[in-house]
């Protein structure tokens, strides 16, 4: 067992939560996940790592609500206990070297694209960040980007907080402005990664993304997470989850994340109506 | 007298078609009586040709002396001598190609049934033995075992048996390992596996469950935390595909991915949190234990037809007899020298179908077996929604790329002792389906007795 150590609505669809799980906590690296069930008879799913804290063994998770498994996770509450939480899994992101990079995030996504940020201010590299929201209650960790960021650059969908656009005209922005960056981090939405990599192709600028497929062992076991890259079938899990995104095939990631759409829809409104029954 | 029926008395079972729409245990279990009557058929022959074809040697005619004079506990004792999972055994062993292949009574006629009498002595010592095992008085050594498999848990055992403090890590949420994943319900009830877990912790044995040994600590960090010595036992995890067009549509699953969703996450219960694809048309591609496990779960999920497509004759499918004769029984599907070239697409993206050719036997491979060849102008295809790929397994890269100086074969296997299982480090040994591919249970647990036997001759003798 687990122990939820704090719990921060970000926004009413987005929650973070630290976890107590020092063994995760010494060995987390940007761009690595763990997988973890909520109960005891509970599915299990990927989240990647936010942040870590290897002193006070906490690593932090961020999710949003998006089906029955994480709507059952945002019951709980600090001092809960979540049944199982096993990580450090996949790669970390490779960072060192890099002078100048752009870091864009995309809903949710900018949980994971945050410690990316963090870790190449760290390293002295030069960090521009675009972070993309559907409208301004969503927008999160806005200030913790700007910390580690020597530009920043809020977009939402309509306008209602920073400017009115996709991160994708942001970024196009930023580089016919003159900006050459080594490389493009982009984490989001698989919809967003596809055509922030058709546009950084247009430009020949390496492009990294982040791919959070279904899984379920997270040690290469199921094969269900396999995505091809390169015309290779790799496996997100062991070989990923960071990915140079021009040779990603998004439209068969995009597909191969709908199988369960019907179960996982029906799943979702039944824990809706039986949380709305226990209130 | 021996009792000199030709054949074995036969094995209670669900009826097929009522098995196939549930998942509980298929076979029942002899009655003590049955199992009196079939040990009778046992000649007790001096020279034990049985016992040669026992990896873990068994003292069989010795125990089934003792089932025919119906000292059920006494049996027990002489199988435990021997084997630490007798219960499981006796259930998932390929006897007619051990043991029960060296029996003389199989000459004319039907060998002994020894699997179904380890199983009958298992259940009955489960059922009615109350003897708390006796915690062994620490010796003060510290082992750590990777993998909660059949391997780890038999090597686990035995040194714990002799007081040594065990860790045995496991990177799933539950212990067990294929045992739990791999293999379903209605062919080994978890409860039987919980049971022989139970027991090791009865004995002091720790398990700790989501530690991927290789990530979150390395071989390293455990022998530098005090571990006089550790034994992998993590298994061949990693599925193979084919490499034909069609094999990421959705409703492809490997059947590592299958049988754990229904295995392990208990996707064939109502409610279960877990999803399975609903389908109709399923083709299974291999011809293994794990190809009929997959046919019969999915059989039971609710298809409607089920096939096996194996690319070579029946005479080659590498399955248990009796899983291969229970599967058509189920009405499972054989379509023999047929192998897949392509899954098709229905209009959503989803599997509409397996395009398959006709093959013929050549001459034999390096196998010893006849090389299985494309008969021309042979193409044809099944209507199916959903493919499992069951092709065999590999062992994981994870260990070995986090361990200096772990060495493996080119395709993946630890190198390892095969009488010690010590491998190229100091310290560390391996057995089981992390040394040899994807074998057996009763092979792996052969592995993890003799890795503790070596343990312990090279902690103690220093």
């Amino acid at each position: 067992m687990y122990k939820i150590v704090k719990k921060e609505v970000l926004n009413p669809t987005v929650t973070k939560m630290d976890i107590y799980a020092p063994a995760v906590a010494k060995k987390a690296e940007p761009g690595q996940f763990i997988i973890l069930r909520a109960t005891d008879d509970g599915e299990r799913i990927p989240l990647t790592v936010a942040d870590y804290d290897r002193e006070k063994g906490l690593v932090t998770i961020i999710f949003q609500i998006v089906g029955a498994t994480t709507l059952e996770l945002n019951q709980k509450n600090e001092g809960d206990f979540i049944a199982d939480f096993v990580g450090p899994l996949g790669k970390a992101s490779e960072l060192s070297g890099l002078k100048k990079v752009a870091v864009v995030g995309g809903g949710v996504g900018c949980a994971i694209a945050y410690p990316v940020a963090k870790k190449l201010h760290e390293l002295g590299c030069e960090v521009h960040s675009v972070v993309g929201f559907r409208n301004r209650d969503l927008v999160i960790l806005e200030k913790e980007f700007s910390a580690v960021s020597d530009k920043m650059l809020v977009m939402t969908d309509d306008g209602s907080y920073g400017e009115k656009g996709l991160v994708t005209d942001a970024l196009k922005k930023l580089i016919t402005e003159g900006n050459s960056y080594d490389e493009v981090i982009v984490i989001g939405p698989v919809i967003m990664m596809k055509f922030v990599c058709l546009l950084t192709k247009e430009y020949g600028i390496k492009t990294i993304v982040s791919m959070n497929p279904i899984m379920i062992d997270g040690t290469g076991m199921c094969g269900g997470c396999r995505l091809t890259v390169g015309g290779k079938t790799k496996f997100a899990c062991v070989d990923g989850p960071d990915f140079d995104g021009h040779e990603v095939d998004f439209d068969e990631a995009m597909k191969r994340s709908s199988v369960y759409k019907p179960f996982e829809k029906k799943a979702y409104d039944d824990a809706c109506n039986l949380f709305k029954e226990v209130k | 007298m021996p009792n000199m029926s030709l054949n074995k008395n036969p094995m209670p079972s669900q009826a097929p078609d009522i098995r196939n729409k549930n998942f509980s245990e298929v076979a029942l279990g002899y009655s003590e009586e049955t199992a009196i009557d079939e040990a009778k058929r046992c000649l007790n022959c001096k020279n034990m040709p049985c016992v040669s074809g026992c990896p873990v040697k068994i003292h069989i005619p010795a125990f089934i002396k003792e089932v025919a004079d119906g000292n059920f506990e006494k049996a027990y004792e002489i199988i435990a001598k021997s084997s630490s999972l007798p219960a499981v055994c006796g259930r998932v062993c390929p006897q007619e190609r051990q043991c029960e292949s060296k029996c003389v009574r199989g000459i004319k006629g039907e060998s002994v049934g020894i699997g179904r009498l380890e199983r009958f002595v298992a259940d009955w010592h489960n059922e009615n033995s109350k003897e708390a095992p006796e915690k062994p008085e620490p010796n003060g050594y510290k082992v750590a075992v990777i993998g909660s498999g059949p391997a780890g848990l038999t090597c686990a055992g035995a040194l714990a048996k002799k007081g040594y403090a065990v860790t045995v890590f496991e990177a799933l949420h539950l212990a067990g390992g294929v045992l739990v994943y791999g293999i379903p319900e209605f062919r080994l009830p978890k409860a039987i596996v919980q049971k022989e877990i139970d027991g090791l912790k009865a004995l002091g044995v720790k398990i700790e469950t989501n530690m991927v040994i290789g990530k979150v600590l390395s071989i390293d960090e455990l022998l530098e935390s005090g571990f006089d010595a550790v034994f992998i036992g993590s298994g061949a995890g990693l599925p193979k595909f084919m490499g034909i067009p069609g094999e990421n549509l959705n409703g492809v699953y490997s059947a590592n991915e299958f049988l754990t969703r229904v295995n392990l996450m208990k996707a064939y219960k109502e409610g279960a949190k877990t999803p399975i694809k609903s389908s109709k048309m399923v083709a299974v591609v291999g011809g293994g234990n794990v190809a009929m496990d997959a046919a019969r779960c999915a059989k039971r999920l609710g298809a409607d037809e089920v096939y096996i497509v194996y690319r070579r004759s029946e005479a080659e499918l590498p399955a248990r007899a009796e899983e291969v004769e229970h599967a058509k029984e189920e009405g499972i599907i054989f379509k023999i020298l047929t192998n897949p070239t392509e899954i098709l697409p229905d209009e959503n993206g989803f599997v509409g179908g397996i395009k398959c050719v006709e093959m013929e036997l050549g001459e034999p491979d390096a196998s010893g077996r006849r090389r299985p060849k494309a008969k021309p102008d042979s193409e044809f295809t099944i209507d199916v929604d959903c493919v499992v790929m069951a092709l065999g397994t590999s062992p994981n890269p994870l260990i070995k790329s986090t361990t200096e100086g772990l060495e493996t074969k080119d395709w993946g296997g630890i190198i390892a002792d095969e009488e010690t299982g010590l491998t190229t480090r100091a310290r560390v040994y391996a057995g089981g389906d992390a040394v040899t591919g994807a074998a057996t249970v009763i092979l792996a647990m052969g592995a993890g007795k003799a890795a503790a036997e070596a343990i312990m001759r090279d902690i103690e003798g220093k």
